[in-house]
């Protein structure tokens, strides 16, 4: 079994103006292609050092099977909860969208919020909205590098705050590609993923197994 | 490709400074104890070449991003937040103090890696790419086996890095010894390790010109190194 790399919910062009054909051709067929190459590398030299009980092999494996897991899964969300702008409003989310006005008390004061967020990462890493698996309680997160959101978390919708993500587009006007997010957010992928579980949401990954 | 650099030149000035923190610019302390926090500023230093000078490793219009946006960005931040960190020390306020230590490691570490990598390499015409020589150059052959194999390393720890960060020739200021290390995000090398040689690894330090072929800006960047100026951090 390996993973494969998903194919995208629209045509590479299909986010502009928001995000450039170039950036999202270069994203999906060589970012995300290494990371589930370099996963299924990974999950092989684990199953080597697990076979051969080299424990210290597998543990220094870990953080290769984390980094590039983790780049797998946060794209494949990724795409998913992108959609051509105009495609998809905030209003289309009902349930998410009276958690988001009980929690924030609006969608804009929402949106400000996580805006603010992304633009706080230092370094590589992702903004979410995520539903805890316990309390069903909405919050920002931030999670570094290629780390994916915790375990109790389900993800609603993820923003790669990569450099590559935006910048040959936007350059060095990260706030630029911030304000043009929204209009690409998948808020119907955003209200399935916030009516379901982690199980759910993740069920795009499953599907790429071959 | 969406401006055009070529016509930009910036000169050197007299001032080479890699790092002029409180430069003339304001008075230390005015008037009472407690009253006054003016302090000097860090400012943008100038780069020693042109934008252009480092083509074709590096493109000039990365250059200009990178040194007059994101750099003069830690800049900027760094003085702000040092602002902030002195009006919470004034006041007492531990937890705000607390608060903008990342603050102030992020772009303060911006401010210091930059400066530090700008004064690391240089064109062609003044040196760049030239070979390392005397203690450095032992300590290389002695701790790696040769240049080359040095720099396979630095490649490798380089490419191994995961998410933005760097890859440093640190010396341990302990032993004498020098190694590779590499620092997250704008962690800069301080405390027992001495910065030597540093590499921006960064997405924004190459990726107009090299997209995701990032291990391409990593053997390009071996023919703008300045070893005069490694050398000279040696001790
Ligand atoms: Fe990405
Ligand atoms: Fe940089």
């Amino acid at each position: 079994m390996s993973y494969t790399l998903p194919p995208l919910p629209y045509a590479y062009d299909a986010l502009e103006p928001a995000i450039s054909a170039q950036i999202m051709t270069l994203h999906h067929s060589k970012h995300h292609q290494t990371y589930v190459n370099n996963l299924n590398a990974a999950l092989a030299a684990q199953a080597t050092a697990t076979s051969a009980n080299d424990v210290p092999a597998a543990v220094a494996n870990l953080q290769a099977i984390k980094f590039n897991g983790g780049g797998h899964i946060n794209h494949s969300l990724f795409w998913q909860n992108l959609s051509p702008p105009g495609s998809n409003s905030a209003t289309s989310a009902a349930n998410l969208g009276k958690a988001i006005a009980a929690a924030w008390g609006s969608q804009d004061a929402f949106q400000d919020a996580f805006s603010k967020t992304l633009l706080g990462l230092q370094g590589s890493g992702w903004g979410w909205l995520v539903k805890h698996t316990v309390t069903g309680q909405l919050s920002i997160v931030t999670t570094k590098d290629q780390d994916p959101v915790a375990a109790d978390e389900v993800p609603i919708f993820g923003v790669d705050m990569w450099e590559h993500a935006y910048y040959l587009q936007y350059l060095n006007s990260k706030p630029d590609y911030v304000k043009n997010i929204w209009t690409v957010i998948n808020w119907k992928v955003a209200e399935e993923r916030f009516n379901g579980g982690r199980g759910d949401a993740f069920k795009v990954l499953r599907a790429q197994l071959s | 490709m969406i401006f055009n650099m070529s016509a930009t030149i910036l000169r050197a000035s007299a001032t080479r400074s890699a790092l002029r923190a409180a430069a003339s610019s304001a008075p230390k302390r005015a008037g009472l104890a407690g009253a006054s926090f003016v302090r000097g500023k860090a400012t943008l230093p100038d780069l020693p070449y042109d934008y252009g000078a480092l083509e074709p490793a590096i493109s000039g219009q990365i250059m200009e991003l990178h040194h007059s946006k994101h750099h003069n960005t830690y800049v900027t931040s760094y003085n702000n937040f040092s602002e902030q960190m002195a009006s919470a020390q004034s006041a007492q306020d531990i937890a705000a103090q607390i608060a903008l230590q990342p603050l102030i490691n992020f772009h303060g570490g911006g401010h210091v890696n930059h400066s530090l990598f700008w004064e690391n390499l240089a064109p062609k015409s003044q040196g760049g790419g030239e070979p390392p020589s005397g203690q450095l150059s032992k300590k290389i052959d002695e701790s790696f086996g040769s240049l080359e194999e040095f720099q396979k390393k630095m490649n490798a720890a380089l490419a191994g890095i995961q998410g933005s960060g760097w890859a440093w020739l640190v010396q341990d200021t302990q032993t004498g010894n020098i190694g590779i290390k590499t620092y997250a995000n704008q962690d800069a090398v301080v405390g027992q390790f001495r910065p030597i040689l540093g590499i921006d690894a960064w997405e924004h330090a190459y990726y107009l010109q090299y997209q995701n072929r990032k291990a391409e800006y990593f053997s390009a960047i071996w023919d703008i190194i300045n070893w005069k100026t490694a050398e000279k951090r040696l001790k």
